[in-house]
């Protein structure tokens, strides 16, 4: 059934671990121990064999183990319909720090290339306030999943944000020449158009997605992106294009002016998730409720990848997912996660709470720091 | 600054020679060694070109191009295109063309990209006197040849504004797919820029 998984790990100095090596079968995997063993920072290694700064949006630097001379190396043999691939990352030291290192099958590589490689998703506690946290955050977790069914959009999210500064600088000193302005805002537009688009055809997917699956345990998810319209309200515009865009972010100068920052655009753009059939926003759902539309829309992230990129379906990492789920949900999610074609790889504290994987997955028990027993069912 | 057992002014050509493009402390005291051990043929003569360099060379008051001329040995060329001006960021940029020899018009070497947050505007990019050159009658075509990230199109969009006023055409070099580039390895980006510029074959 599982089409990608990583079937080896290894971890040299890497927080907690000294030295960690796991042999694994295409299976879910499930690492346990008690707090403060290295669970997530298992999984947080898996998450840096992709472009970006993990799971924990730490600095890569931080990730070296304490007292340790060198830094720190993740390897990987991942396993797709069309191979085995090794691919590698870690931190090499150059005079003034530290630089990425990426390689793949012994060569160096781009990261970029291992987003072509392996698609992840993931799942932490820090994300469970995310429908009553700060809309920004929101809108962040969202473009990471524009991410990873479109590499692209993190440039143009990106390429984005940097014209944007460039204009705010321009409008605050006052007496810019249009013809800059202009400029810029012809960049803004592109961006922006490309980051919408992108943003739209997830978000198509992932309702899609939604729609089709079997009624389960976890409760549909109606979504909507808000606030990214504003422009064509302004431009008086539909289908909002580039240039309606371009022609938006010029008239709103003098506004923009007077606020110091930029007010319409993509980037003031909202995710609104309410529970379908109690059309209750999500934001007033319990810890629990929130918890499992949570993990429903990373289950249907995770298809709607899997459809996207037939080649390779993403690895799924949920770290304490468990945590908050009565055991309907939880036994909902484990069978899920045992149709995808992806690999999941979960963390809980208790080995109990995975029972109903049975023999379906392959268990590992952590124990103290870098002595790490591997223990397969 | 580490301790080493040579006097002060080697010292000092550690120190210096540190602050070129590509070298550190290390690498700095391998050269400078290096140079030592062959005072007569290489130190001396580069000591010597150094110092021959620092007094001639100079900034083409036309194109900004570096030479020991003025106008430079480009602007000067009695053979070259006279009708086309290629608008570079850098020296380096005119230097990778010229390698190519891609292009056999002028130059006109701008000294970097408009940028609000590094401070950089337009007075600041000789613009006027890009102007002057593109409004002198023989020029009938002024070539962009910037980056292609964010700052190098706001600028190339500015100058395609300002050149309005000058009777001339104004293009803007290709994006897209390398010379020997496969499209399975190309991104996105660059594969929809290819595309929206194809042309007839």
């Amino acid at each position: 059934m599982i089409s990608t998984a990583l079937v080896h790990l290894s971890l040299s100095r890497f927080r907690s671990h000294t030295k960690t090596e796991l042999d694994i079968e295409p299976k879910p995997v499930i690492l346990f121990g008690a707090n403060g063993v290295g669970k997530t920072n298992i999984l947080e290694a898996v998450s840096l064999l992709a472009p970006g700064r993990g799971l924990r949006r730490k600095p890569l630097s931080d990730a070296t183990q304490r007292g340790s001379l060198q830094p720190w190396a993740v390897h990987a043999k991942l396993s797709r319909q069309d191979g085995v691939f090794s691919i590698g990352t870690g931190l090499e030291a150059v005079s003034n720090g530290h630089r990425r290192l990426v390689r793949v099958d012994g060569s160096h590589a781009s990261a970029g290339a291992l987003a072509q490689l392996m698609r992840q998703v993931w799942l932490t506690p820090a994300q469970d306030r995310i429908f009553s946290g700060a809309r920004g955050l929101r809108l962040k977790f969202f473009d990471r999943l524009v991410f990873s069914l479109f590499p692209e959009h993190a440039k143009a999210v990106s390429s984005y944000e940097k014209a944007m500064r460039q204009r705010q600088k321009l409008l605050d000193d006052g007496g810019a020449e249009p013809a800059w302005l202009d400029g810029l805002e012809q960049q803004m537009a592109q961006f922006a158009f490309l980051l919408m688009q992108n943003r739209n055809q997830t978000m198509q997917r992932l309702i899609q997605e939604i729609e089709t699956s079997p009624d389960s345990a976890f409760p549909k998810a109606d979504l909507e992106l808000v606030g990214e319209d504003e422009l064509a309200v302004l431009t008086a515009k539909c289908p909002i294009d580039e240039n309606a865009l371009r022609t938006g972010f010029g008239r709103s100068r003098h506004n923009d002016a007077r606020a110091g920052r930029c007010l319409t655009g993509p980037h003031r753009a909202d995710l609104r998730v309410s529970w379908a059939v109690k059309q209750m926003p999500a934001s007033e759902c319990s810890t629990g409720e929130q918890k499992a539309l949570l993990v429903g829309l990373t289950l249907a992230h995770a298809k709607a990848v899997s459809a996207h990129q037939q080649a390779c379906a993403p690895i799924i990492l949920l770290d304490e997912a468990c945590a908050h789920l009565d055991e309907r949900r939880r036994a909902a999610l484990i069978d899920e996660l045992c149709q995808l074609k992806g690999q999941a790889w979960l963390s809980g504290t208790d080995r109990s709470l995975f029972e109903h994987f049975g023999n379906r997955a392959q268990f590992f028990e952590i124990k103290e720091t870098g002595a790490m027993s591997g223990q397969a069912s | 600054m580490p301790h080493t057992s040579a006097g002060p002014q080697i010292e000092q050509l550690i120190t210096l020679l540190s602050r070129l493009p590509g070298l550190g402390p290390r690498s700095a005291r391998r050269a400078v060694l290096h140079l030592i051990r062959r005072k007569e043929s290489l130190l001396e003569p580069l000591g010597r070109s150094m110092i021959e360099a620092a007094q001639r060379i100079q900034s083409c008051k036309q194109c900004g191009n570096i030479d020991v001329r003025n106008p430079c040995a480009i602007c000067d060329a009695p053979g070259r295109e006279q009708t086309s001006l290629c608008v570079v960021e850098q020296v380096g940029d005119l230097w990778a063309l010229e390698r190519a020899g891609a292009h056999r018009g002028r130059y006109f070497v701008l000294g970097g990209v408009l940028s609000a947050i590094d401070g950089v505007r337009p007075e600041d990019l000789h613009i006027d006197r890009l102007l002057a050159l593109a409004e002198q009658p023989q020029i009938t075509e002024v070539i962009l040849a910037l980056s292609a990230n964010v700052d190098g199109a706001s600028t190339s969009h500015y100058l395609s504004d300002v050149l309005a006023k000058a009777n001339v055409t104004v293009t803007s070099i290709a994006r897209g797919v390398p010379v020997g580039g496969e499209l399975d390895y190309l991104d996105d980006g660059t594969l929809s820029a290819a595309l929206q510029s194809r042309r007839s074959v």
